[in-house]
């Protein structure tokens, strides 16, 4: 397959509109930290060791392709362009600190690419497993599985009481990190996001916007995952998310019912005015398009637009964001001007279906 | 630095645009670099991270530091506590060993709990394996005896016995062997 198809593919199966909740949740991820035995980690780990932990994972490498049942693409990040490397990280395949700092870091990436495991990122290894909706379970199946026939050949860094050794202590024991994309348009709408993130805590688990910064979320999308790794078995911390995020579900799914309540109009006029911007607009602007996005697939899910498919808006996401359109270009110096126009241009094609 | 377009509020965005009349470098606040164009900041280049967290946390307690042994070097891969306390990150799988004692009350602040019950590595943990499965048991065999439920506590104990001498076998078998 050629890995061309990487960088220009907007479609990702796990991003989106299928499995359970769907309406709410985008997208579930399992990530297990892993490290060799005795190997320096990646952060003080000199040049010969990072070559040799690239070498002890690229020995077990045709079985991690024989126990998923699929090919990998093995992407260098120092044999690539920053701007490739920047589409990965916009698509969640790679980190933005491989995207920053690619010596001696890789990725295997999966053909369906639901998995992806990063080499020397800030542990040895970090296995990542997608699935859309709200399905946890699986994830962590296929990352179990490809832990499993690397420790039956490599020597990983366990101990008895501290469980998996990683180099940041808060990734200790279990090493994973489950996370899932919900849209929460509702809840933002409503001012009730603030208890939610809230109550979240208390329940040891993270809330935080997918895109934007700091309060100031943009698009209404949320990261929601576990915060301790230590002293609970990995089937313990997914079904204390995968409970927790049932529960900011029904309050989503609560919030909606009550924004058709009390300004069904209103709440249809924005719906469909946002669809016709997206469809008609000649320049876009980053922030712009995410706004406009959550709008649209509140309404397909709110069942107040029809005849748009929803999987178009998780397309958009991707085919949205800059490095994705500098990539189409073949231009890394577009101007802001000229950028927000091509947008505008790709997602009434995406619209247009493809 | 004040605003280079509105001269009244402070400027907190650099912008550099290059055009066709050559480029022009601006510092501008929030408000005029809008129309500048709809950009985002980068939400991961935030400068405070988990680890500058960690430091803080690392360095500010006094009661533990003055317990670390001058010069304690990991062996392995040569860090030392106070590269530790300075990047909040370890360096090798041997200075969890080589820090133990200091580590332990960090991670119980941290997580609350230090020991872990999760996932085992099969063919490094085969004994451990086996072990987990005891503990397990014996906390099941105490929950039955409180709740006397004395024939499932018979059970239990009755797996552990068995549990505990495929155990003795199994370290008889590697040491007559020589190896793990």
């Amino acid at each position: 397959m050629a890995v061309n198809d990487l960088y220009r593919d907007y479609l990702l199966s796990w991003f989106g509109t299928t499995g359970e909740a769907s309406d709410v949740v985008l997208s579930s991820r399992v990530r297990l930290a892993r490290n060799f035995d005795r190997l320096p980690f990646p952060n003080r780990a000199n040049q010969k060791q990072l070559a040799q932990v690239q070498n002890l994972i690229s020995s077990v490498f045709t079985k991690i392709e024989a126990v998923s049942g699929q090919p990998y693409d093995v992407v260098g990040m120092d044999a690539i362009t920053e701007v490739e490397r920047n589409i990965l990280a916009e698509k969640q395949l790679i980190s933005t600190r491989m995207a920053k700092t690619p010596e001696y870091r890789s990725a295997y990436i999966s053909e369906d690419r639901n998995v992806s495991i990063l080499i020397n990122e800030e542990d040895h290894l970090r296995i990542q497993c997608m699935a859309s909706g709200l399905n946890l379970a699986q994830p962590f199946d296929d990352a179990s599985k490809i832990d499993d026939v690397i420790e039956e050949k490599l020597d990983l860094a366990f101990d008895e009481r501290l469980g998996y050794l990683t180099t940041c202590p808060t990734n200790l024991g279990t090493g994973l990190r489950a996370s899932v994309i919900l849209h929460l348009p509702g809840l933002v709408y409503t001012r009730n996001m603030h208890n939610i993130t809230n109550i979240a805590q208390q329940l040891g688990i993270s809330v935080r916007g997918l895109y934007g910064e700091g309060s100031e979320t943009v698009g209404n999308m949320f990261i929601v995952s576990n915060q301790l790794t230590l002293g609970f078995s990995e089937q313990g911390l997914i079904e204390n998310l995968t409970s927790s995020v049932s529960e900011i579900v029904s309050h989503e799914r609560r919030a909606r019912k009550a924004l058709v309540a009390y300004s069904k109009t209103r709440l249809e006029d924005a719906v469909w005015r946002a669809y016709g911007i997206l469809q008609y607009a000649r320049s876009l602007g980053e922030s712009e398009v995410l706004e406009l996005i959550s709008k649209v697939r509140m309404g397909i899910d709110m069942g107040l637009l029809h005849g748009a498919p929803p999987e178009r808006f998780s397309e958009i996401l991707i085919a949205s964001r800059p490095s994705y359109i500098r990539n189409l270009v073949g231009n890394d110096n577009l101007s802001q001007a000229e950028l927000d126009r091509k947008r505008a241009e790709m997602v009434r094609r995406v619209l247009a279906g493809g | 630095m004040l605003c280079d377009d509105c001269h009244k509020n402070e400027a907190c965005i650099h912008i550099t645009q290059i055009s066709p009349e050559g480029k022009i470098d601006k510092n501008l606040c929030e408000k005029c670099a809008s129309r500048y164009g709809n950009f985002m900041q980068d939400p991961e280049s935030e400068d405070y991270t988990v680890n500058d967290f960690l430091k803080g946390i690392f360095s500010k307690s006094p009661r533990e530091e003055s317990t670390v042994p001058q010069g304690l070097v990991c062996p392995n891969c040569g860090m030392t506590y106070q590269d530790f306390v300075h990047s909040g990150k370890i360096g090798c799988s041997v200075c969890y060993s080589t820090f133990r004692k200091q580590l332990i009350p960090f991670l119980k602040r941290i997580h609350g709990s230090v020991l872990h019950s999760g996932k085992i590595p099969k063919r490094s943990g085969g004994a451990l394996v086996v072990q987990h499965e005891i503990d397990v048991l014996k906390e099941q065999l105490q929950m039955a005896v409180k709740s006397e439920e004395y024939e499932k506590a018979a059970e239990y104990r009755d797996r552990i016995r068995s549990l505990e001498q495929k155990l003795a076998a199994e370290r008889e078998g590697a040491e007559s062997d020589g190896s793990k």
